[in-house]
């Protein structure tokens, strides 16, 4: 395949300044050097990307992808290293994509255009369909100060994908427009890939990278984690989150614990010792999906609570909620607690689709102010070579053979 | 629209055009023909001018919309509209004809001729610095999304400059031309119009270079924007557009500091202002600079290229690093 991209030992360095004005930097004239903290927002990035190819960058806040896009498009100009690509390239680039306040949405249109290389006559030809995708006729008069973010972005990306380029970057703007728009965008960039176009997106909308991209790149502080499948960049990204999500919900935890220990009139219920397992008692981490799965926790009640129940959630990545129950909705009337109880739930095989999952977990007694809760306590990881989509992982058999030709016949009877 | 509009909503711009299967071939054979570009490439000190010159004149077509920008963006919303770029130097010429001829006394025939001729040129001049200095911070909402050669913004703001000019250009013309029905008609035509166009060149080479060094200046040092407005303010009463230039040549010379004098002349923007006062003025010939303005015009128009040039090097190297600092 051609290479319509090549990004070649790709570094950037941003210099914090700390003096902006020229009084400040007089009186600090000796310490300006040493204000200037320095840091690499991308490192060593070496890239060749084929022509035809849809690539995700994804990463955490920060870690230089939107930068990587800017050096691409040559908005940013890199330390070292350097970007050769072939063709137009039209870049929507946060919001606005180059778009003047006061000009109103027509004006803008020539301007843009005529940024991205078009001449007047070739943006008259294109003006009518770049006004019929964007949808926004009535207001292509008014300045675009007044547009609203959707309006801007529904411009923005009907002038990029008119001017015919060669290249497509995407910065995280679609998730602006409404619904309707986004599946418009999507088919648009669909018809993008078909045709060969290259198409690099940056975003936090991982689905929508394992959707539409045939390549993922995963960039944490600037330097390339992974380059390859999208479906791998995904789980190394969720796999860091995760670890990032735990680390925090147990210093939650532990600050909630020094405050109830202030707290001397206050008596509630105390969660802790959580431990996921693997149904019989072994801790564990990463099920295959439909391996029995448990969980266990410790309640401690300084009070005696006759009448308390226990209550279990298990969210996506997404917080979506895709399991939650508690021991009254399972009919179960606990003895009385005071001091310590070990409980545990077990469940004989966990059906959920590849991904990680948080644990949150809640005591509480049914009369009177004694509640504890665990929110996102604990993480466990679902690996599953095939790849569902949804909640819920369902097995499925699937049998394919000839329609009779007795049952054909009066199906389409029916029918009449 | 225009009929060739109409033409693709019939042909293309239904629904169906997302759709369309496409020539994935021909693309890919396209996409292969076409060369492999570095983007942004280093160039060097020398030949790197030439090259931003093709970049600049690729983009012509932009140029011409941010122009137009410009001019619609200052006065937008307001009533009178481009009115007002014709009010500021009219308010200006009854302030000092007031102060001068009714006030002082000055006895100068045509004095309001004589001013204005000499403020249309330096309004030129400090619009464009003024501009200039603010054309690179200013447009950072465009600067930072897009990428064009970053010259264009100054550029564009020489071109709004130079639409206000040739309309200050009528008024003046406008205003000879009652001055002649009016007086003893000493309006007339000499040869010394022929040094308007070089005197143009000169004040715009020199602009251009002041304003596309402030225009990076400015991106890392802020104050700039607002010094600037000083010294322009100081740099108006070094030039003779309100005094004529005949008052601080005697001065010099009686008082002795011929050196001085020598500096003083030495300004290309007090050239300039000669010249057009000895192209327009024709009503006292007496007050104008006596000088052979056709060779000092040439002299400074060789070094303002020369500036240009260092300021355009200055800007190129400057302006990677513009998206990151706005």
């Amino acid at each position: 395949m051609t290479t319509v991209i090549r990004v070649s030992d790709v570094s950037k360095k941003f210099a914090i300044n700390a003096n902006k004005s020229l009084k400040e930097r007089l009186i600090n004239a000796r310490t300006t050097k040493q204000n200037k903290s320095e840091f690499w927002a991308l490192r060593d990035i070496d890239l060749e990307i084929a022509a035809g190819t849809s690539m995700g960058l994804i990463g955490h806040n920060g870690s230089g992808k939107s930068t990587l896009l800017k050096v691409i498009g040559g908005i940013l100009s890199p330390t070292d290293g350097y970007v050769e690509r072939r063709g137009r390239l039209a870049a929507l680039l946060e919001l606005g994509a180059g778009f003047h306040g006061d000009l109103t949405g027509r004006e803008n249109v020539y301007l843009n255009a005529s940024i991205l290389g078009l001449s007047r006559a070739d943006t008259d030809k294109y003006f009518d369909s770049i006004v019929d995708f964007s949808g926004i006729e009535e207001f292509l008069d008014t300045q675009v100060k007044f547009y609203s973010s959707g309006m801007y972005v529904r411009l923005a990306f009907s002038v990029a994908v008119h001017v015919d380029p060669e290249i497509l970057l995407i910065d995280e703007v679609l998730a602006v427009g409404d619904e309707a728009f986004q599946r418009k965008c999507l088919d648009k960039i669909r018809s993008f890939m078909r045709e060969g176009r290259t198409i690099i997106f940056v975003t936090h909308a991982l689905d929508l990278v394992r959707d539409l991209c045939s390549r993922a790149v995963l960039l944490d502080h600037g330097v390339m984690q992974y380059d390859g499948a999208p479906t791998q960049a995904i789980r190394m990204i969720r796999d860091a989150w995760n670890e990032e999500a735990e680390v925090e919900a147990e210093q939650a935890a532990a600050r909630a614990d020094d405050t109830v220990t202030g707290a001397a009139t206050y008596t509630p219920m105390r969660i802790s010792d959580v431990v996921i397992t693997d149904g019989a008692g072994q801790p564990k981490d990463t099920f295959s999906p439909g391996e029995p799965f448990g969980v266990e926790c410790t309640v401690t009640s300084d009070r005696r609570v006759t009448d308390w129940a226990v209550g279990i959630k298990i969210e996506n990545h997404m917080d979506q909620n895709c399991y939650a129950s508690n021991t009254h909705l399972m009919n179960l009337q606990l003895e009385p607690i005071e001091g310590s109880r070990r409980v545990s739930f077990s469940y004989g095989s966990i059906p959920l689709i590849d991904g990680g999952y948080h644990v949150s977990l809640a005591a509480h007694g049914v009369n009177g102010p004694h509640y504890a809760r665990a929110a996102r306590i604990k993480n466990f990881k679902i690996v599953d070579s095939e790849w569902q989509d949804g909640l819920v992982r369902m097995p499925a058999q699937v049998q394919v053979r000839p329609v009779e030709a007795g049952a054909a016949r009066a199906a389409t009877a029916e029918t009449r | 629209m225009s009929s060739t509009g109409t033409d693709v909503r019939g042909t293309g711009g239904d629904a169906t055009d997302a759709f369309r299967e496409p020539p994935a071939i021909n693309r890919a054979e396209a996409v292969e023909s076409l060369p492999m570009e570095r983007v942004n490439p280093p160039r060097s000190f020398f030949r790197g001018s030439f090259t931003d010159l093709v970049d600049i004149l690729r983009y012509r077509e932009l140029l011409g919309q941010l122009v137009r920008k410009e001019l619609k963006v200052k006065y937008k919303d307001s009533v009178l509209g481009f009115f007002w770029t014709l009010v500021r130097p009219m308010a200006q010429l009854v302030i000092y004809y007031l102060a001068f001829t009714i006030f002082l006394g000055n006895q100068q025939p045509a004095y309001a001729v004589f001013i204005f001729s000499g403020l249309v040129v330096w309004g030129l001049f400090t619009d464009i610095l003024g501009g200039c200095t603010g054309s690179i911070v200013g447009n950072g909402g465009l600067l930072k999304k897009t990428y064009f050669p970053r010259e264009i913004f100054p550029l564009s703001v020489v071109g709004a400059a130079l639409v206000n000019f040739f309309l200050q250009m009528i008024v003046l013309i406008g205003a000879i031309g009652i001055t002649a029905v009016l007086t003893d008609n000493r309006v007339a035509v000499t040869s010394d119009l022929a040094l308007v166009p070089l005197a143009l060149a000169v004040c715009l080479v020199w602009g251009l270079a002041m304003g596309l060094f402030l225009a990076a200046a400015t991106v890392y040092f802020r104050d700039l924007q607002h010094l600037i407005e000083i010294v322009t303010l100081l740099l108006f009463w070094l030039v003779p557009i309100v005094y004529p230039v005949v008052l601080p040549i005697k001065n010099f010379t009686e008082n002795g500091h011929s050196l001085l004098l020598e500096i003083y002349l030495a300004n290309p923007m007090l050239n300039v202002i000669a010249a057009f006062q000895r192209a327009f003025y024709t009503m006292g010939p007496e007050y104008t600079l006596d000088a052979n303005l056709w060779a000092r015009l040439g002299v400074f128009l060789v070094i303002g290229l020369g500036a240009l040039w260092l300021a355009q090097r200055y800007f190129a190297r400057a302006q990677g690093d513009f998206a990151q600092e706005l």
